[in-house]
């Protein structure tokens, strides 16, 4: 693997380990498996594009489009706490709107961003005539440090009263209700999150590479999903900091070996082949630990 | 105080599984009375506490606390004033929470919960000597995974979980149940050692005749979704194990055709 690629590794890494932070709150914390995300990336890519040629400034653009991945939770979320529709379904509805509703902000299905200011402009400019490779690392470095950023913050908000009651939401609704929790307020707040991060990470990427599409979300879950479950293939007993750390790495090991697969011609794969590898990948994590424990 | 009137539930009304779980139950229990429960399979026994705890809402009737109507309450707005241990010792505690965690979720039972840490260092040396009172030697393991302790471990937690904040009733539901006896004991002095402490108003569910009449103030029996047997005070000590079994058998026997014969 050359240079080039390991840093669009390691920034698609980081990138989509926003998303499986969002996907460790919502499958893992709440036990929401939560396909909103397939809709709520392309939202934030659409909402960050649509602002940014606009002539908003990116950083609000980017701020704007996760609030409108969190306003696509909330449905999610009220869909099923207070219309009792089942967790999965809810979601699917959610996502299958925002398909339209991002054709609409768009405008069209997709919307490049040519020439235009992104976030990622200050720190190139900054990093230019320092020696290589260190300007081909630019983009990871910002987006390496937002993810750690957004996992310290998770982490201590997790350690919170409120993400305590979260926890116990996911883990024990009955006992979180006993104890005064509104799980519904807690499912709610959960999924704003989870969601407001998938969008978050689309609107960078729309800016990372130069538009937004909206087919760009197909397989955004499963992503998330690889990433959470790969990184807690790599802790036996997970506490929060380890399984948000695990998302994380995860991530960046998933675009690391799907670069690799690529790459390597030996097994023929081409980039159509991506989804297939990943549900391959995936359903290995699922059965693998299984299988391992009981050998031991 | 506990003031029930009138109270009536049917779970799946108009289909061919309507079943009247309770049937206009009235019930008034003062402050700081400690009341056993027992009645056959399906008499209306949790669902009497669920009613209380919000779980299930009556059909009609109305519920009061202390002087405040809950009846439209949910269970988590019924919080700040009840506690509760369930049967199912994983049911009252987070497993894949620690020990602290645990203590911490309870400690803001009914209170608003901020965007502060949860554990701080004045908060774990409390659950230390909260834990030491158990006896059971969990004052050193506050950051393991609450679902590495036994069941009986598990209860006591959730009994000592019950105390840190403050509440006015504690609803017990059959909480040594799934125990076996020498545990059982151990949780049930603990519970009344509680229980007496803080004066708390005590509704609990068993199904061990003996625990009914040992423990606590007041004996009542369900049947059928209503009370039929009500007894405290003297005559309460006066009726033996077998006094309650042969009432048991009579009600399995010969329905209750006679309510005078139950009651004389």
């Amino acid at each position: 693997m050359n240079i080039v690629a390991f840093s669009g590794a390691l920034e698609l890494g980081f990138l989509y380990g926003l998303v499986a932070l969002g996907v460790y709150l919502s499958f893992r914390v709440l036990d929401f498996p939560d396909l909103t995300v397939d809709g709520s990336f392309p939202l934030g890519a659409a909402v960050g594009a649509a602002l940014i040629i606009k002539g908003i400034p990116p950083l609000i653009a980017t701020g704007l489009a996760a609030g409108a991945g969190a306003i696509a939770g909330l449905c999610t979320a009220t869909l099923n706490v207070k219309f009792k529709i089942l967790n999965l379904l809810a979601s699917i509805l959610t996502m299958i709107a925002l398909y339209s509703i991002n054709l609409r902000i768009m405008g069209r299905p997709n919307l490049p961003l040519l020439n235009q200011p992104t976030v990622f402009q200050p720190i190139n400019n900054f990093m230019q005539s320092w020696p290589e490779p260190i300007p081909t690392f630019g983009n990871t470095i910002l987006l390496a440090t937002i993810a750690l950023i957004t996992k310290l913050i998770l982490d201590w908000f997790l350690q919170s009263e409120i993400g305590l009651a979260m926890r116990a939401t996911g883990a024990n609704p009955a006992m979180a209700r006993s104890q005064g929790i509104s799980t519904s307020a807690m499912v709610m707040l959960g999924m704003a999150i989870a969601n407001g991060l998938a969008a978050f990470a689309g609107a960078l990427f729309a800016q990372l590479n130069g538009g937004a599409d909206v087919g760009m979300g197909i397989g955004t879950i499963i992503f998330g999903l690889a990433a959470v479950i790969g990184g807690e293939t790599l802790f036996s007993r997970l506490s929060i900091v380890q399984a948000t750390i695990g998302a994380i790495v995860g991530s960046i090991l998933y675009r690391i070996v799907i670069a690799i697969a690529l790459q390597a011609d030996v097994l023929g794969i081409q980039s159509q082949d991506l989804n297939l590898v990943t549900a391959v990948l995936v359903t290995i994590a699922l059965v693998l630990p299984n299988k391992l424990r009981i050998k031991h | 105080m506990i003031s029930l009137n009138g109270i009536q539930i049917t779970f799946n009304p108009r289909t061919a599984l309507e079943k009247t779980a309770l049937n206009n139950v009235s019930l008034t229990i003062p402050e700081g009375q400690f009341v056993t429960v027992i009645g056959s399979n399906g008499a209306g026994k949790s669902t009497l506490l669920n009613v209380l705890s919000g779980e299930i809402r009556s059909d009609f009737g109305t519920v009061k606390i202390g002087d405040l109507d809950v009846t439209p309450w949910n269970t988590a707005r019924r919080a700040k004033l009840v506690a509760r241990v369930f049967q199912n010792p994983l049911m009252g505690s987070c497993a894949d929470l620690t020990i602290e965690e645990n203590l911490a979720l309870a400690a803001k039972r009914g209170m608003p919960r901020m965007m502060k840490s949860a554990l701080n260092k004045s908060f774990r040396s409390y659950c230390q000597t909260q834990l030491a009172s158990l006896g059971l030697g969990l004052e050193t393991r506050l950051g393991d995974r609450m679902g590495l302790l036994s069941g009986g471990q598990r209860q006591a937690v959730s009994l000592l979980m019950c105390t840190l904040a403050s509440n006015q009733i504690l609803l017990l539901d059959e909480h040594t149940a799934a125990l076996d006896p020498k545990t059982a004991e151990y949780v049930m002095k603990l519970t009344d050692r509680m229980v007496r402490d803080r004066k708390l108003t005590t509704l609990m569910v068993t199904h061990s005749m003996k625990q009914a009449l040992v423990w606590g103030d007041r004996t009542i029996m369900l049947h059928e979704g209503q009370i039929i047997f009500d007894l405290s005070g003297e005559a309460r000590s006066k009726l033996t194990v077998s006094d309650l079994l042969q009432q048991f058998e009579q009600l399995q026997g010969n329905q209750v055709s006679d309510d005078a014969l139950l009651l004389g």
